[in-house]
């Protein structure tokens, strides 16, 4: 805690680069999560075999995930956040297309017998309502983002991890250590309950 | 305001050894309430369905005021026909006014306009505006949320209402009261209404004329009286119950058999009905008074009067049928 209240620049430097890290991993994972959704959502038969690879793919440890990425995308922040979107993919893939289906057909039927066209049912019917599913996707999406992300540091990608590996490598700076599991832990909390709470206020709509 | 018009109109799906609506040809007038009858999968729902392009059909043509409907812009053509489901289909993440708005808003409605309008169909669905406005479709009933489903149907105004077994889930008591309502709206805004319902006593009471189906074939397309007096053929005989009697005296009227007033007539008090009323409840109320006679009552004064034996006399006469099926 004292490490924290001595070295604020510093800290708070890597907060940024970690919240960066996961803000960017989000966007990309949600942008390829949705048309992969969309897919298996249309056609039923490659839910299976989609939904067997992105599990699969979530088992490798993160470690040997980014080992393995670095020959292809170098030893930078890169590698990290492609694992991180690979990982990310199993939840968010499985969140939306349960809140696809989640949909009653009458409902879209009715959308579509009113003449509304794909483009509106998506956005003023479907994307409404699987908001709270997909909402719920999103936060444990970033809450496993902010936890890779820290193994990050060993990568040169920077962020809280640093704070981590320092401590471990520099024998008894266990300040260090506490500073980074702080501020890791506090950062995970807090994108937790903010996103906690926009799921909430979707549901109650 | 509508006229509809079916010719040779088949749907088949692929690897399906029978074609789910077969070559049918009718035409539906302007302001008719033509309700489609028959037994689940006989094809009536699909049918209904081609006419806003929810199925397209394999062969044939359907037209819309004279015009092939595959002419219109698909949404547009669906922005002007109401359409009316069982579950309602409301947009559970929108109010009952956000609902009722959906259509006018697509078509591109000013928001007072939108808003004057959302407030003259609850109006007309017998919903106080200030009362439902914004409620959400989970905190109405069944019976409520049917009538908002309708209202939401009416909004641009559409010359024709497709309704998909819309009472189907819907207790006896509400049905029977929606039933009302819906008949009062169709005199009251003289809109083409199709209204697909496996149910006989629902069709009888709405229908103008009744297209029966089976086996994805249009079987008859006659009104209640003639259905019921004429069926086509031992199915629709049978669907309809023609046999039963009593059915038959509910699409009767007093005034068809009602004779006149004989000098010595004495007004029973209670034993009164009205020239419009079906033969049905003349006959419950001269079993429940046990009156010789009942007085039809038009206006403050008596018409005519009806005995056991008029009912009889004509129910004889309208029960000699064209088809004579094997007993």
């Amino acid at each position: 805690m004292s490490y924290i209240l001595n070295n604020p620049g510093l800290v708070w430097q890597l907060t940024q680069e970690h919240m960066v890290m996961t803000a960017v991993t989000l966007a990309i994972a949600v942008v390829l999560a949705l048309p992969v959704a969309l897919l298996i959502h249309h056609v039923r038969w490659l839910t299976v075999p989609v939904m067997g690879t992105l599990s699969i793919l979530y088992t490798v440890p993160s470690l040997a995930l980014i080992i393995l990425l670095v020959p292809f995308f170098g030893l930078n922040a890169r590698s990290v956040i492609v694992a991180m979107v690979l990982y990310t993919q199993v939840i968010l893939v499985r969140h939306i297309s349960v809140g696809l289906d989640s949909i009653q057909p009458a409902i879209l039927e009715a959308a579509r017998g009113m003449g509304m066209n794909l483009w509106q049912r998506w956005w003023q019917v479907q994307v409404p309502l699987m908001l709270p599913i997909f909402l719920a996707g999103l936060r444990l999406s970033a809450v496993v983002a902010i936890a890779i992300a820290t193994i990050g540091a060993k990568f040169g990608a920077g962020g809280l991890g640093t704070l981590l590996f320092d401590g471990i490598a520099q024998a008894g700076r266990y300040d260090k250590i506490w500073a980074g599991s702080l501020a890791v832990g506090s950062l995970a909390l807090l994108v937790n309950t903010a996103l906690l709470a926009l799921e909430w206020a979707a549901r109650r709509s | 305001m509508s006229k509809i018009e079916f010719e040779r109109v088949s749907l088949r799906f692929p690897h399906s050894l029978h074609p789910a609506v077969d070559s049918c040809s009718f035409s539906v007038e302007s302001g008719q309430f033509v309700v489609i009858l028959g037994p689940s999968g006989c094809g009536k729902t699909t049918l209904l369905k081609m006419v806003n392009r929810l199925v397209d059909p394999t062969q044939g043509q359907i037209r819309l005021e004279g015009k092939d409907i595959h002419q219109f812009p698909v949404t547009a053509l669906r922005q002007r026909i109401g359409y009316v489901i069982q579950q309602s289909g409301l947009f559970p993440h929108m109010t009952v006014a956000q609902n009722i708005a959906v259509v006018p808003r697509l078509l591109g409605w000013r928001k007072e306009r939108i808003r004057a309008r959302v407030d003259e169909l609850l109006e007309l669905v017998n919903l106080s505006p200030h009362e439902y406005r914004h409620r959400y479709p989970a905190q109405l009933s069944g019976g409520q949320q049917q009538r908002v489903g309708l209202a939401r149907a009416l909004a641009g105004d559409p010359g024709l209402l497709l309704m998909d077994e819309p009472f189907g889930a819907i207790d006896a008591i509400t049905r029977s009261k929606l039933q009302e309502e819906i008949l009062r709206l169709h005199r009251q805004l003289k809109k083409t209404i199709l209204f697909v319902s496996h149910d006989v006593e629902e069709a009888l009471r709405l229908a103008d004329r009744i297209l029966v189906m089976h086996k994805g074939q249009v079987v008859q397309f006659d009104t209640p009286f003639r259905l019921l007096t004429q069926p086509a053929n031992p199915f629709v005989r049978e669907l309809l119950g023609a046999d039963d009697m009593v059915r038959q005296l509910s699409v009767l009227r007093v005034e068809t058999a009602m004779a006149k007033i004989p000098h010595n007539h004495k007004i029973q008090e209670g034993a009164v009905v009205k020239p419009q009323e079906s033969l049905r409840r003349a006959l419950s109320v001269l079993l429940r008074t046990g009156a010789a006679a009942l007085t039809v009552w038009e206006d403050g004064r008596a018409i005519g009067i009806l005995t056991l034996d008029h009912i009889r006399d004509l129910a004889v006469l309208e029960a000699t049928p064209a088809y004579e099926g094997s007993a």
